[in-house]
């Protein structure tokens, strides 16, 4: 498979009057064409910022890319300049924002909005970007596109308008989509309605998609592979049946074990306790330790390096390392592994 | 649309008539005669004159009186000068402030907006806190203070422009500049304020996802959802200095008709004041039609809440 996107060791810092609050500590991940990668984790844990980094859109200063590479297609975007960005943007990756409410200009009609990016990247005349636009709106699903494209947003509903946030990002083609949590501030149907939609295009246009979202059920359904994050770190990376069936991190153990399903016994939902460490002094060792009801002395004293479980899948635990002690993961999460090797569920059966 | 307009026509009409009303009865209080400095005429003088002008009459019909010649445009002839129309006196007056007004408001808003854009795209930067400095200054002392300085240093000392006067466009400039500071002022806080928070807003980067260049961004995305707040403010701000300041109009010796407004009230000259609050308070509501109107064209989302 062909690299499309390489990060090697990005870190991302913001600069506070408390001082320097590192939030993406030395991520490692690529990119394949075509595929999907989904990065989950909790609420700060990096997963928004890595993406806008690769964009260059944390506003800076405060934010600053600290060191790191982003190779595009052997290019690398961390030393790009604003100007060299502006033709990256929108053209070559574009991004799928959360909230559809807020992330469109609602002084603007929406026809407009979707056929800036054409009218920039691909030179279109505003007669062509019209005709584009049309086949865009089609394509996402909004009919009565000639009328349409002549509303603004508040003429629209919270699904139609992501749907439109969706056509902006796919204006041009991109080679990668990232969508930042999609479908979190939308209601369950229109949520499913967005997934469909997003598989959809991806199998007619090829893009390689990265997916944030804190929603494993979702992750389940559009992912190949799967990196988790915590405390701006990969904890874990695989892919979608590596970390669905062989998790290895007891955070990955942790949120699985987190997510409710239909045919749990349990009275109560499990939840990871405490909350994610104070980014601008990261504890030394794991940052995941005093979280971790299976953490070692070691855990509390040095960071661990990522272990290779298979080709595919590797994970930061001292619990892989040879001297470790033998653990076996909890109730839930061993139901889900022996569950797989009987053959009985499929990643698609994973929707909550 | 238009339905709406015809709404507001009418609305304006019946404001009309309660400020015509509730002037004049207002007016009547006010203690003191039109005769109260005419001292040198006998009393059956002044008699005859009250009865010229028909004082004598009971107040209710003088009310019903001028509001029948009001109705048919007539704003009456003023008391202090013999035989002149009022509406000739407003008409001959009201130029010159109009002039100094909207020469202020045009230069004060551009400048200001520009001055609260340099400050919100470069936030916290030396720019910034000069401006913003410059226009807490301009926003705290009073416009005579810098009409002064400007009639001594740029009148006197440079010798640019005329001091005092009204003769022709040269004359405009001072006065001009010394009314624009606080409209400059004003404009400049608010660009500023809210430039900063559409700045802030989830459109803007997906504006600038879209790969916009940040000129692109903060005039097609940022400027139009910036200016609603900014009307607001600079609507009455406009009809106050178009109407006419006092104090400006009498340092630089200006025809206007802030002056002439206060020295009627003295002298209870009571159809130039009718006349002139009728016009100033038309030019009020009309502004603020205007104003109401600028809202939905900027702001779709009112624009469909008023159609309706």
């Amino acid at each position: 498979m062909e690299k499309l996107l390489e990060v090697k060791n990005m870190h991302v810092s913001f600069d506070t009057y408390g001082g320097e609050v590192k939030a993406v500590r030395g991520v490692n991940f690529d990119v394949n064409k075509g595929e999907t990668l989904a990065i989950v984790g909790e609420s700060g844990s990096g997963k928004s910022v890595t993406t806008k980094a690769l964009m260059q859109l944390i506003p800076q200063p405060p934010g600053r890319i600290k060191e790191g590479e982003i190779l595009f297609e052997g290019r690398d975007l961390a030393k790009m300049n604003e100007k060299q960005m502006q033709k990256i943007r929108g053209k070559e990756i574009s991004m799928i924002f959360q909230d559809p409410m807020t992330s469109l200009n609602p002084t603007m009609k929406v026809g407009n909005q979707i056929m800036e990016g054409l009218i920039k990247h691909q030179k279109m005349s505003k007669a062509q970007a019209r005709k584009r636009v049309s086949e865009l709106l089609e394509l996402v699903g909004i009919p009565d596109a000639e009328n349409r494209i002549n509303q603004y947003p508040h003429q629209f509903s919270g699904g139609m308008r992501q749907r439109v946030v969706v056509a902006i990002a796919l204006a041009c083609n991109p080679k990668l989509l990232i969508a930042d949590e999609p479908t979190t501030a939308l209601d369950v149907t229109i949520q499913a309605q967005i997934l469909e939609l997003m598989k959809d295009i991806q199998k007619k246009t090829d893009s390689a998609t990265i997916f944030i979202t804190h929603d494993l059920g979702v992750v389940a359904n559009v992912a190949d592979r799967v990196a988790v994050m915590y405390a701006g770190k990969i904890v874990e990376i695989g892919t979608v049946d590596d970390i669905f069936y062989n998790p290895q991190h007891p955070y990955t153990w942790g949120l699985l074990g987190s997510m409710p399903s239909l045919d749990s016994e349990d009275e109560e939902l499990y939840a990871i306790p405490g909350s994610p460490p104070d980014l601008l002094n990261p504890p030394k060792g794991d940052a995941f330790a005093a979280r971790n009801e299976y953490a070692m002395k070691i855990d509390f004293e040095q960071e661990p390096p990522m272990f290779k479980v298979s080709d595919t899948h590797y994970a930061a635990t001292w619990l892989l390392h040879e001297n470790a002690p033998k653990i076996e993961p909890p109730e839930a999460v061993k139901k889900r592994m022996e569950g797989n090797a009987n053959g009985s569920s499929s990643s698609e059966g994973e929707r909550i | 649309m238009t339905r709406y307009i015809i709404q507001r026509l009418v609305y304006m009409i019946i404001t009309m008539f309660l400020i015509a009303t509730l002037t004049f009865f207002l007016m009547k209080l006010l203690p003191g005669s039109p005769l109260a400095s005419a001292d040198k005429l006998s009393e059956e003088q002044q008699a005859v004159v009250l009865e010229k002008y028909g004082l004598n009459d009971p107040i209710p019909v003088q009310y019903y009186n001028y509001m029948v010649n009001l109705a048919q445009g007539d704003l009456g002839i003023s008391f202090q000068f013999d035989n002149r129309e009022v509406t000739t006196i407003i008409m001959d007056r009201i130029g010159p402030s109009m002039q100094l007004g909207i020469q202020a408001m045009v230069i004060g808003t551009i400048l200001g907006m520009l001055l609260g854009l340099v400050s919100a795209l470069y936030h916290n930067s030396p720019l910034d806190y000069t401006s913003t400095f410059l226009a807490v200054l301009g926003q705290s002392i009073p416009s005579f203070v810098f009409a002064g300085l400007l009639q001594f240093y740029i009148g006197v000392k440079l010798g640019w422009f005329p001091v005092a006067l009204w003769e022709g466009w040269e004359y405009t400039v001072l006065p001009t500049v010394s009314l624009a500071i606080f409209p400059i002022a004003i404009a400049a806080r608010f660009m500023r304020t809210e430039m900063l928070e559409v700045m802030g807003s989830d459109y803007i980067v997906t504006a600038r996802a879209k790969g916009v260049n940040k000129f692109g961004v903060i005039i097609k995305h940022g400027l139009r959802n910036a200016l609603i707040p900014l009307i607001t403010v600079l609507g009455p701000l406009a009809i106050g200095l178009m109407t006419g300041t006092l104090v400006i109009e009498n340092i630089f010796a200006v025809p206007g008709i802030g002056e002439q407004f206060v020295k009627a009230i003295n002298v209870n000259d009571y159809p130039i004041i009718m006349g002139t609050t009728l016009l100033l308070a038309f030019m009020f509501i009309f502004i603020i039609l205007v104003i109401d109107l600028l809202y939905g064209v900027i702001d779709p989302r009112i624009r469909l809440a008023e159609g309706e």
